[in-house]
């Protein structure tokens, strides 16, 4: 909600207020959906500097220095402490 | 007695509760400050911890805790007569259940909105905490079975309500549809889901659907219940927003609606209490009033599944301290309302005292029936819509109600099997988890009797297992209390009366267990007794101790909260505490909330 603009008359209020109404149990369920997909992109991005082989790496690697901003969360939820990579240390 | 006067002392005495009782309690027991950061604001990520607007989470609230059981409970217990019904669920929701589910949001505001299965681990030590696992599961179970009788049991006597049951499921689907496919505008969604809604309601009003006695080998009633189970199942599997949450919302706005109706209709109609004030000769079989009253009415009067709502997620979207008495008090006030309707329409929406006793013939006759049917008669006077159109009216939000409850436990319950099977060092997928937990569940329903009686059979042990509950969460309120020097009655008085009607209901039903050789149900009685006897052994060491040793956790807090926010406030390990660390919270703090 918070990067809505400012609600202006009474109605759009109530309309905010019902947004909320609706969304608001779930936030968690959505945002842990949009969590896994993007934890699986990383798995695909990050594949070949894991030693997998994956024959889409010319188009990936461009990607790296996107994602990098998002390894750290990535490799801490997938239960390794510190970066399991040598030249990428986050931590 | 008129049952305007029956409706409008409930509401002055629910309302003067929460004027003075609440006030008292947010100043003086639970000393609420506004200066004390929710945790919404401290570990603020967008996705559980959200500060919101008091209303919009009132809503969350009162819609997450009131299932179908505010209206079961009262519709059952008016067996004894209206009046020992009615000061419970009034009495009860002011000092007993306004006080536990305030408190019970306090405790998790002030323990970084953690859960009470959490806090139980805290102040009661690490048998509370298991007890707490054993009692979820058993009252999930418990959920499942019951709501699923309930549901079919008005599927066959209100057979108008076939079409709009089955139909919400086509209009939550299209709303889920509209809203994130089409990013139709959801003001004008809702107005239309509502009104679709109502639609299919008057179209099965017109069309009742009455099955043949048996089909495919099984009695009507057995049909829709494993029809139910089959759906809640499928149901617990698809995404959130293709079903679960547009029919949670169309249900949410429907029943704000349907109370409304309700209310409005006994404001103009007025109809006279047929029902005695005090039953003096209930029907045979029926138990006696004490104790069984308190655990026949749970939800309405108080109820451990609400504490587990309040410290499970409104603590954790909870914007100010001070909300805490709206959110939590007046959704036990929203809950009580709900109750004090149901009692209303089951004694005063017959016609005569002869046929009121007709529907009540012996005990678990009345129930959700003669709420649809009473709630009928008297939206007919008030409002003039014909009876029958009121009563699927009456029907269809009951059966929502216990339907949504049922996905939603069907859904926990696969949490809690998988997390067994992890604990036995089996991985059970999605679908394996959901066949054992609905398994479980027709296991019981059916395993009274080809007809599905098992279901409603384990009511009144519903009743235990939640209170058993609620005595959990009073306990940890009053070791709270003890611990911050502040007067522990309010939480003990209640804990102690819980506890008591519990534990007494209990052994009662043991005996009635023993004489019909229901193994089944003696075994889950047993093990509510020994949990029961085992969390008071606990909490009054507990009490002991905090009454010996206080401490004052909320100096700490304040401490803590000071040096945790200048570290970065979710860092599980010390050795986040490098850059990194900081670099991860800054990150996290600054994404918006996600909404999709």
């Amino acid at each position: 909600m918070t990067d809505s603009p400012q609600p202006r008359s009474r109605l759009s209020k109530v309309a905010a207020g019902l947004q909320e109404f609706y969304s608001g149990p779930y936030r968690r369920t959505f945002a842990r959906a949009r969590q896994d997909e993007d934890d699986l992109f990383l798995v695909i991005v990050m594949a070949e500097a894991l030693g997998v082989p994956n024959p889409a790496s010319y188009y990936t690697v461009e990607l790296l220095p996107v994602v990098y901003e998002q390894f750290h969360d990535w490799h801490r939820r997938m239960g390794m402490d510190r970066s399991p990579l040598d030249h990428f240390s986050c931590c | 007695m008129n049952s305007l006067v029956l409706a409008l002392v409930g509401v002055a005495m629910i309302i003067a509760g929460y004027a003075l009782y609440s006030k008292f309690l947010a100043e003086k027991i639970y000393a609420l400050d506004d200066s004390i950061p929710t945790p919404a604001h401290q570990l603020q990520d967008g996705v559980d911890y959200v500060p919101t607007n008091k209303y919009v989470l009132w809503g969350h609230h009162f819609t997450s805790v009131a299932g179908a059981a505010p209206i079961v409970g009262p519709a059952i217990a008016v067996i004894w007569g209206w009046l020992p019904a009615f000061l419970w669920v009034t009495i009860g929701t002011v000092f007993f259940a306004g006080m536990h589910d305030m408190g019970a949001l306090w405790a998790s505001i002030r323990n970084k909105g953690q859960s009470i299965g959490a806090l139980s681990g805290r102040y009661i030590g690490a048998r509370g905490r298991n007890l707490f696992l054993v009692v979820i599961f058993l009252l999930l179970l418990m959920v499942n079975a019951a709501f699923s009788v309930v549901i079919a049991n008005l599927l066959v006597s209100t057979p108008t309500a076939v079409i709009p049951t089955w139909g919400a499921l086509l209009v939550a689907l299209l709303v889920g549809q509209a809203i994130y496919r089409f990013n139709w505008n959801l003001p004008l969604v809702s107005v239309v889901g509502v009104v679709a809604l109502y639609t299919l309601i008057w179209i099965g009003d017109n069309n009742p659907i009455e099955l043949p006695d048996t089909v495919l080998g099984l009695p009507e009633r057995s049909f829709w219940i494993v029809i139910l189970f089959i759906y809640a199942g499928i149901a617990s599997m698809l995404p959130v927003w293709m079903l679960l949450q547009p029919r949670d919302y169309i249900n949410g706005l429907q029943l704000f609606i349907a109370l409304g109706i309700l209310y409005g209709a006994v404001l103009i109609a007025r109809p006279e209490v047929v029902a005695p004030m005090y039953n003096s000769s209930p029907p045979e079989g029926t138990p006696s009033l004490v104790p069984l009253l308190f655990v026949t009415i749970a939800c309405g009067a108080i109820s451990g599944f609400h504490g587990m709502v309040s410290s499970g997620t409104s603590s954790k979207q909870l914007d100010k301290e001070s909300d805490a008495r709206f959110v939590g008090y007046f959704g036990a006030v929203g809950e009580g309302l709900l109750a004090l309707g149901s009692i209303i329409a089951t004694t005063a929406g017959f016609a005569s005292l002869a046929e009121w006793e007709g529907v009540y013939q012996k005990f678990n006759d009345g129930g959700v029936v003669a709420f649809v049917n009473g709630g009928g008669a008297i939206v007919e006077a008030g409002i003039g819509l014909p009876q029958s159109l009121s009563a699927t009216i009456m029907a269809t939000t009951a059966i929502l109600f216990a339907a949504t409850t049922m996905d939603t436990g069907v859904r926990l319950q696969r949490f809690v099997v998988q997390e067994i099977g992890e604990i036995a060092g089996v991985s059970l997928n999605k679908i394996v988890a959901t066949v054992v937990a609905v398994g479980i569940a027709l296991a019981l329903t059916f395993g009274a009797g080809a007809d599905g009686s098992g279901g409603l059979l384990i009511w009144p042990l519903f009743g235990t297992t939640n209170q058993l509950m609620a005595a959990l969460t009073l306990s940890i309120l009053a070791i709270m209390l003890l611990r911050r020097r502040r007067s522990p009655l309010p939480a003990l008085i209640p804990l102690a009366f819980v506890a008591f009607m519990t534990i007494y209901a209990a052994f009662i039903q043991l005996g009635t267990f023993w004489e019909a050789r229901n193994w089944l149900l003696l075994v889950l009685d047993v093990i509510i007794i020994v949990a029961a006897v085992w969390v008071i052994v606990e909490a009054i060491n507990s009490m002991r101790t905090a009454r010996d040793y206080p401490g004052d956790d909320d100096a700490e807090l304040r401490e803590l909260s000071v040096a945790e926010i200048a570290i970065g406030l979710d860092s599980p390990a010390p050795h986040e505490d490098t850059d990194a660390g900081h670099h991860h919270q800054r990150h996290r703090d600054d994404q918006p909330p996600t909404r999709d």
